[in-house]
């Protein structure tokens, strides 16, 4: 392929993936409301079109023509920067998860994924390390206490569990052998999925992520009681509606990495055998990605309905003297399991 | 093999095009109305005490500095995880008791944090 065919199918994709990321986004938000209603028996929003299925774009012209108001004693140039680093992240981070198999549109071999980079993980890896400093920089520059100290735990926080999840990630890439997430879905044929073969892998990838999207039980940072909003309290407007998109892509990229890593990313166990022709099982496939995420999407949000929240040293006990050596573990575990099944 | 790269710059640019584009877009289309009262810091309603330059528990920055430390051991880690079955075809296995000792001198490290206190937070 010629870099000019590269780069246009490279644009089909990404105008794909921010429709759907934006379509989803506004969704889950919705969803979470109406989950939420329906874990509390309360109605949720129900006004705005059938079921309040327009309710988040509502939310959107609301936001948009508000004011945009930056407190007197903020750090102009974060206070700005902050948003655009936690949008900007969220949405780069899509590029390297494979939604679906090789396909052949109009007689070209497509790859369902924007970017097929032998590096993908630590592409991902990266890109959710800079995440800690869209939320840093937003407590830091706000010139207010409750930022500044929801900026300073969502730091503290984010880094703990960022050691467990990369020794979690570690296993993953011992059983695919590659940094590619298109070779990790590969590697999970069958009933092998990492979540069967390493369980407390499985585990602790799924708290870390929970610690990382800084979602209940670990959303210590914006924690309402204590801290107003955390490291959002001096946002209003699209600057508040950017952090608040975000927070839900990430949340939708934490749940497509566990499937992608742990629950074999778009494959069907077995349906290559049941001859359903081509076109039909890619389908399928590409369905079952996108069913697995919506699972987790409502995992995440059963979680945060259900389970209150941590204490800080709680949340730091956690992260240090549990999921540390469990994922260290994990890594000694899957050697053995490779050594004894090789 | 850069081919592989252009769709992620492709990606970067457009994530940071949307960004700029969702961040100043209340710029173009909010009121800009603002009075002394709603450019202060938010404090329920009162009058803001104090400012923000107060010190900072040392606590955060020792987290700060244990996550330097074992983070770089991830990507130390991460090339072996790479190359370890075949390595294990290779070498049996000695392919893996390096990482192991490897492994335990971190673990060691880490008690030793631990023991110290470092890891307190009361």
């Amino acid at each position: 392929m010629s870099i000019l065919e590269i780069i246009i199918i490279t644009f089909v994709k990404i105008l794909f993936i921010i429709t759907a990321m934006l379509l989803t986004v506004s969704y889950s938000v919705y969803f979470e409301r109406r989950i939420s209603a329906w874990i509390q028996t309360r109605l949720g929003p129900n006004r705005v079109g059938w079921e309040g299925i327009l309710q988040p774009f509502a939310d959107v012209f609301k936001l948009l023509l508000k004011e945009d108001i930056v407190p007197e004693k903020s750090n102009k140039p974060l206070h700005t920067l902050a948003p655009f680093i936690a949008l900007f992240v969220a949405f780069s981070t899509y590029a390297v998860i494979p939604m679906g198999p090789e396909v052949t549109i109009f007689g070209y071999k497509v790859n369902l994924v924007v970017a097929d980079v032998n590096i993908g993980i630590l592409y991902v890896l990266a890109l959710t390390s800079l995440g800690v400093y869209g939320i840093t920089f937003a407590g830091w520059s706000s010139g207010s206490k409750y930022s500044l100290l929801g900026g300073v735990r969502a730091s503290a926080q984010m880094i703990s569990y960022e050691v467990s999840m990369g020794f979690s990630i570690a296993g993953v890439v011992m059983m695919a052998s590659s940094l590619s997430p298109v070779a990790i879905v590969n590697s999970q044929y069958g009933w092998m999925w990492n979540a069967i073969v390493q369980p407390i892998g499985f585990i602790t990838f799924v708290i870390s992520a929970f610690a990382e999207t800084n979602r209940l039980p670990f959303d210590l940072p914006e924690a309402e009681p204590e801290l107003v909003g955390g490291y959002h309290t001096e946002y209003s407007s699209m600057k508040f509606a950017s952090f608040f998109l975000a927070e839900y892509a990430n949340m939708i990229i934490a749940s497509a990495m566990i499937v992608t890593l742990y629950l074999g990313g778009w494959q069907v166990p077995y349906i290559d055998k049941l001859g359903l022709g081509e076109t039909l099982t890619t389908l399928i496939q590409v369905g079952a990605f996108f069913a697995k995420i919506g699972a987790l999407i409502f995992f995440f949000i059963w979680v945060r309905w259900s389970i209150p929240r941590f204490r800080y040293d709680q949340l730091m006990n956690i992260g240090w003297k549990v999921m540390f050596p469990l994922s260290l573990l994990n890594v000694v575990w899957v050697a053995v399991v490779l050594m004894i099944f090789n | 093999m850069i081919e592989q790269y252009i769709p992620i710059f492709l990606v970067i640019a457009t994530a940071a095009v949307f960004g700029a584009a969702v961040v100043f877009s209340s710029k173009l289309f909010g009121p800009q109305r603002p009075n002394d009262i709603k450019i202060s810091p938010y404090e329920s309603g009162k009058k803001p005490v104090g400012n923000t330059s107060e010190r900072i528990s040392v606590k955060y920055y020792l987290v700060a500095m244990l996550f330097i430390i074992f983070d770089i051991e991830v990507i130390y880690v991460y090339p072996w995880a790479v190359e370890f079955k075949s390595l294990y075809a290779q070498y049996g296995i000695f392919a893996f008791t390096p990482m192991l000792i490897f492994l335990i001198v971190l673990e060691l490290g880490f008690v030793y944090v631990y023991m110290k206190g470092g890891l307190k937070w009361d």
